[in-house]
């Protein structure tokens, strides 16, 4: 499927979402927290679509807002986009858990929390992954200081 | 959670009481290949629970990236998978060059691909005389340890260095090849090529091996693609994922190579995945190795590279699967945002899935044939 039929397909399923080719290799879906869900079981499960393999899934911090960008591929028919949530509450970011869509999201999803501290709504486990439990802020926002281990620029 | 409960009584049947186990394996531990630790719920032998604990060398490399500029990224990527270092370079200097559209010469890419399979095959190497090692058989360690000391000779000749190569610029290479590399590369060629039969030989014909790899620890195709597994892992269960495949870069195009796949998704058939590699990887360097190409060695580029505003993803095939470098730039002499897509982490949490009711004894066979670097999961 080329990145004209995917946009149609996802138009019609989230009339809402942000379509933007601009600036990236991928066609991007930008949707928010609560149309998250459900376009993604679409995308996984829906025969023309298929997106069975998340390749790559990040955390940003942006001035404004936070961002978990997931990157999808289809094994059987060989096309990619990129799925975006733009999470404006940067107080308590939250957002659903993917993780029994695509097995794997479930530690990448623990990576953002722990550096980013944006929940996951219905996560089996979530705690921190990379850093000790006590850990004290997030060290990926941009607003992070950390006096001991940080070199300031 | 607690390191070693006191345990819940699971049967009560006649006299044969058994208590569920909490061991500790690692973080230091010799088959866990560096700091890793594993808590394991037992059954008696019968594994219940693998939750693995990692970051106890996590240096955060991607909030470094945030501020240092892109030649020094470069630097920061062989600390992460270091028995892939090289293409781990390859991967951000790919990224830098398509993000500013440099055209670099057909002799950098040839003598990146030669590099990038020689890394290939010193790391299966490795990979190979330690698995023999955790399952009990040192000869092996011994003999690829051998065969690798060749390959890191000559890029020591070459670059300077032996592990971290740092051999990658953007826009090239940082000097040329050695006069010796192409004969001292043909030398190791005939010798590895009459060793690497000895390895079937001694591990893959060896009927204690066979029977404590096949049908142990079996990944389907469909969980594989699901957790995300990459590389020969994942292509020993039928994923066809291979980069170098997919989306061809630098000299992959030009030459031909099989991808292996294999059906059973069993600790056999991702240890078969890789021999079958290392005579791939062999044909590779030998197709390419009398054709290298006059050219540059570095494309002109700018002191202090600028990526353009966007974003920007570049994956390559190390040798323990799918790296992705993603960067998001705002136009400044840093990344706003980089993120490394490791295959180490991926492919480490199908551990527990494909562990779970095997026996203990078993494990190190199956971690070995996911074949962990620590360093590539911790980043």
């Amino acid at each position: 499927m080329d990145n004209e039929a995917l946009k149609q397909k996802i138009a019609a399923w989230e009339p809402a979402a942000e379509l933007v080719e601009e600036g990236s290799q991928f066609l991007n879906a930008i949707v928010t927290p609560p149309q998250l869900r459900a376009l993604a079981e679409k995308l996984r499960y829906d025969e023309a679509t298929r997106f069975d393999y998340m390749f790559c899934l990040s955390g940003v911090d942006f001035p404004e807002h936070l961002m978990v960008v997931y990157h999808l591929r289809s094994t059987t028919h060989q096309h990619e986009m990129v799925l975006k949530v733009k999470i404006e509450d940067k107080e308590n970011p939250a957002v659903d858990t993917l993780c029994d869509i695509w097995r794997t999201a479930e530690f990448h999803e623990r990576e953002v929390y722990d550096l980013f501290g944006i929940k996951f709504h219905k996560h089996p486990d979530l705690r921190r992954i990379l850093l000790a439990e006590d850990w004290q802020g997030y060290p990926l926002r941009k607003d992070y200081v950390d006096p001991v281990n940080m070199i300031s620029y | 959670m607690e390191p070693v409960t006191e345990g819940t009584i699971l049967a009560q049947d006649g006299d044969l009481k058994t208590q569920e186990y909490f061991v500790n394996m690692g973080p230091q531990h010799p088959s866990t290949h560096g700091v890793l630790r594993l808590v394991l719920g037992l059954d008696g032998e019968i594994i219940t629970k693998v939750e693995p604990h990692i970051g106890y060398i996590h240096r955060s490399i991607e909030k470094m990236c945030e501020h240092d500029n892109y030649r020094q990224i470069v630097h920061l990527t062989d600390r992460m998978d270091y028995l892939s270092a090289h293409i781990n370079n390859e991967a951000v200097c790919l990224a830098v060059e398509n993000a500013l559209e440099i055209e670099v010469s057909d002799r950098v890419k040839v003598i990146r691909t030669i590099f990038a399979e020689l890394t290939r095959l010193a790391s299966h190497q490795l990979w190979w005389g330690v698995m023999g090692m955790d399952l009990g058989a040192l000869t092996t360690f011994l003999y690829a340890f051998r065969d690798r000391e060749m390959i890191n000779d000559i890029f020591e000749e070459t670059c300077g260095a032996r592990l971290t190569m740092n051999y990658n610029v953007p826009g090239g290479l940082m000097f040329d090849l050695h006069p010796n590399f192409q004969k001292r590369v043909k030398e190791f060629l005939v010798h590895f090529k009459s060793k690497l039969p000895e390895y079937d030989m001694l591990l893959s014909d060896n009927v204690i091996f066979r029977q404590r790899t096949e049908g142990v620890g079996v990944l389907s195709k469909e969980d594989a693609i699901s957790f995300g597994v990459t590389g020969p892992t994942a292509r020993g269960s039928g994923v066809s994922c291979d980069v170098r495949k997919l989306h061809p870069y630098s000299a992959y195009d030009r030459v031909e190579f099989k991808e292996i796949l294999m059906a059973d998704g069993d600790s056999f058939a991702r240890y078969k995945a890789r021999i079958l590699e290392m005579w791939e990887s062999i044909s590779i360097v030998e197709q390419l190795l009398d054709n290298i190409p006059e050219g540059d060695i570095l494309a002109p580029t700018k002191a202090v590279i600028k990526l353009p505003k966007g974003e920007f993803y570049q994956r390559v095939e190390t040798a323990r699967g799918e790296l992705g470098v993603y960067v998001i730039s705002d136009g400044g002499k840093s990344p706003y945002r980089l993120k490394f897509r490791s295959p180490g982490f991926s492919n480490l949490f199908v551990l527990e899935h494909i562990a779970k009711g095997a026996k203990i004894a078993d494990l190190v066979a199956m971690m070995s044939t996911i074949d962990i670097v620590v360093p590539d999961i911790d980043r």
